[in-house]
């Protein structure tokens, strides 16, 4: 049997930065018994220039992206709650009143965050499994506050120990170009998290948002912790 | 002293003092006591709906439930006064302190007094003003400014507040907040009853009554307001509703989201001076309403938040709030909210990095009792700043030449083996400790991952491609 044809779009920064995720996230959506397909020509959906005001830039990008997808079928699926909020919300801000309009729409409706395909949609007995540790798990905000993503961590997550993370809910201090436009700021929001994290007691530190990951594993790394970082999807494909 | 001119150097002085511990403390304690009485009542988020309506429809028919207001209080034999600016706004205050014969003057908390910088103006004339706020009396007390807009020295400990006492009061230290509000009772009390003029501020005008609402914690509010022969009451132009039933919705949400609590201890309601029969009051009450910048907020893209109640939970929300205090914003209205009332009512000159001291989290939004759009106002903002080319050249330049690269799929596939190559002679382990350029501020805390040496793209096509 056939399951739903899914286009992944990757994002820049799991292409760039973190192929493993990419290539985990695949394997999550085929243990789901989906069919992957990886559309060509795909890179940034625009955030970055987006979130700094620089609209020209973003339209840019995201002309290029609602092309590159629309030619596709099936849903988008997105391993980022934040470059899913970009394509599925403010897409619609961008092209507002434009010949645009139409096309932003049609995408947005296709877009789905990981997490949010296998758990709502699909209903997938897939599972996030990581034998042998203890997990605290980041709700990144974008997808948490703009998309609903405050349960379907949980669902993946629940053959699974977890450690308590006080503040799970709470923005880790990367904010994208905030991170190096402000890093003083970000990096003293980052050292709470981050304290929170080693005071759980989790071996492994999980989240859906590989931006908000790096900037975390990257304040883990120079502290010398011995906590690990993962996207869920690693702990559901397992990497390849 | 003058201050760092952007919010970046004035968080990073203030980042990890003492001064933002205790606010860190502080904000927390607010959150806690909000969640926990918004937990317990769940109509909550209805009553927020209707405050939300109630507030837009406010700003949509100001200028009706302004003249409406104004005749209600001068039919209770009020008078009411127009102030397009802060300059104009103090001179019609210390106008009619003049006027009245008055000297000494006791204050209420209102933040537009400090948004005009009315004290130093009447001091300036000879007033003696004080402030009987607890919070504001520390901040006067102490030479400082507010850093929260309900809790004006939230960035002070007890212990602080206790040592400034001792020094300025000539009262033996103590850090007990009880004996510490007594010592403050006991010197303001006098002061009341001295006092030739009392001014407040206005948390809610009622256009149908013509009555002020002032919400406080500790009575001073009754005093200032009944005790003194003028009664001065300073008014943002778009703090006003209809009609009771709306007033009290806005209550409903106000303390709640403030501190927790189902209503402030005391909820002052005046209308009009003293009439015959009154066993109290003022002879005089004037109203001033201030615009200063409020028309030209009204009038773009960042009207909604002139529907804010002031609260503080955007405050206590944000995590910049949380790390770097309120006097990184350098401005009396800080947090969320501040940032874009700042550049709305002062301009975009200097103010304009405010917008940017966010991660757009969203957790602002989250809790506005009111459900202000506050990252997509954060958003206007930036574009507009972007636009008027006020961002540092790094960023633009870089964002055009990405922006470039990435809708081009060769130039793309390019810019990441390049990457890869150039930042592998800086890193060990798959990981760089130090970045140069723009990139210096990721490093100074947290390594930075290699690019890949195969992107996803280049490893889809050689596994998966067709």
């Amino acid at each position: 049997m056939e399951g739903p044809k899914v286009q992944l779009f990757v994002t820049c920064l799991v292409d760039a930065l973190a192929p493993e995720v990419g290539r985990a996230t695949v394997d999550a959506l085929e243990k789901a018994g989906c069919v992957v397909e990886f559309p060509d020509g795909q890179a940034c959906c625009g955030q970055p220039a987006f979130n700094v005001g620089l609209v020209g830039e973003a339209r840019k990008m995201a002309e290029h992206t609602l092309d590159v997808l629309d030619e596709t079928e099936g849903r988008v699926v997105i391993p980022s709650g934040s470059c899913a909020v970009m394509i599925a919300h403010h897409y619609a801000d961008l092209f507002e009143g434009t010949s645009r309009q139409e096309q932003a729409r049609r995408v947005a409706d296709r877009v789905r965050e990981l997490t949010q395909y296998l758990v709502d949609d699909l209903d997938s007995s897939v599972r996030a499994r990581c034998d042998g540790c203890t997990v605290a798990y980041h709700y990144s905000c974008h997808g948490l506050r703009e998309l609903g993503l405050d349960h379907q961590a949980d669902r993946l997550l629940d053959a699974t120990a977890r450690a308590e993370l006080d503040g799970a809910k709470e923005c880790c201090g990367f904010g994208g170009l905030f991170s190096i436009e402000m890093p003083a700021v970000s990096e003293a929001i980052m050292k709470d998290k981050l304290d929170r994290v080693e005071a759980s007691g989790a071996d492994v530190l999980v989240g859906s948002d590989v931006s908000c990951l790096l900037h975390m594993e990257g304040g883990l790394r120079r502290r010398g912790s011995k906590v690990e970082v993962r996207h869920i999807a690693e702990l559901i494909g397992g990497g390849s | 002293m003058s201050q760092p001119v952007t919010f970046l150097s004035r968080a990073e002085a203030l980042i990890g003092t003492h001064e933002a511990d205790a606010v860190g403390t502080g904000v927390r304690n607010f959150l806690a006591m909000r969640e926990r009485s918004v937990e317990v009542f769940p109509l909550i988020e209805m009553l927020r709906d209707r405050a939300r309506a109630i507030r837009l429809h406010s700003l949509n028919h100001l200028d009706r439930l302004l003249a409406h207001f104004a005749d209600q209080v001068e039919a209770t034999g009020g008078r009411v006064h127009w102030a397009s600016d802060a300059e104009e706004a103090s001179q019609i205050a210390a106008d009619i302190l003049q006027r009245a014969e008055c000297r000494s003057v006791v204050k209420s908390k209102s933040m537009v007094s400090e948004e005009i910088e009315l004290n130093d103006h009447l001091e300036s004339l000879g007033f003696d003003v004080v402030e009987t706020d607890l919070g504001e009396f520390i901040a006067q007390l102490a030479g400082d400014t507010p850093s929260h807009i309900i809790a004006p020295v939230l960035h002070m400990t007890r212990r602080d507040v206790g040592e400034l006492f001792a020094d300025k009061l000539g009262v033996p230290f103590t850090d007990d907040p009880f004996e510490l509000n007594r010592i403050a009772r006991v010197h303001l009390r006098d002061v009341f009853l001295e006092a030739d003029a009392g001014i407040s501020g206005v948390n809610m005008a009622v256009a149908e009554s013509g009555s002020i609402v002032l919400v406080t914690n500790e009575g001073n509010g009754r005093l200032v307001t009944t005790v003194p022969r003028v009664h001065i009451a300073l008014m943002g132009m778009e703090r006003i509703v209809s009609r009771w039933e709306d007033a009290a919705v806005v209550l409903e949400t106000l303390a709640r989201s403030a501190t927790g609590q189902h209503l402030s201890v005391y909820t002052n309601v005046v209308t009009g001076p003293r009439r015959e029969d009154d066993p109290d009051g003022p002879e005089e009450l004037h109203v001033i309403v201030v615009d200063n910048g409020r028309s030209r907020i009204l009038a773009g893209e960042t009207a909604e938040i002139l529907a804010c109640i002031r609260c503080g939970a955007c405050l206590n929300a944000c995590p910049v709030f949380r790390t770097s205090g309120g006097h990184a914003y350098g401005t009396v209205y800080s947090g969320p909210f501040g940032s874009i009332v700042t550049p709305g009512l002062y301009g975009m000159d200097p103010w304009w990095d405010l917008p940017y001291a966010s991660t757009l989290c969203g957790a602002c939004e989250e809790v506005c009792p009111v459900r202000i759009q506050i990252p997509r106002m954060l958003l206007e903002l930036r574009k507009q700043a972007a636009s008027e080319g006020r961002l540092p050249g790094w960023l633009e330049w870089g964002m055009s030449r990405y922006a470039k690269t990435t809708v081009d799929p060769s130039k793309w596939a390019r810019a990441k083996r390049w990457a890869s190559w150039l930042i592998a002679p800086l890193s060990s382990g798959g990981w760089v400790r130090r970045l140069p350029g723009p990139g210096r501020g990721w490093t100074t805390s947290r390594d930075f991952p290699r690019p890949a040496r195969e992107s996803f793209a280049e490893w889809w096509r050689s596994n998966r491609g067709a």
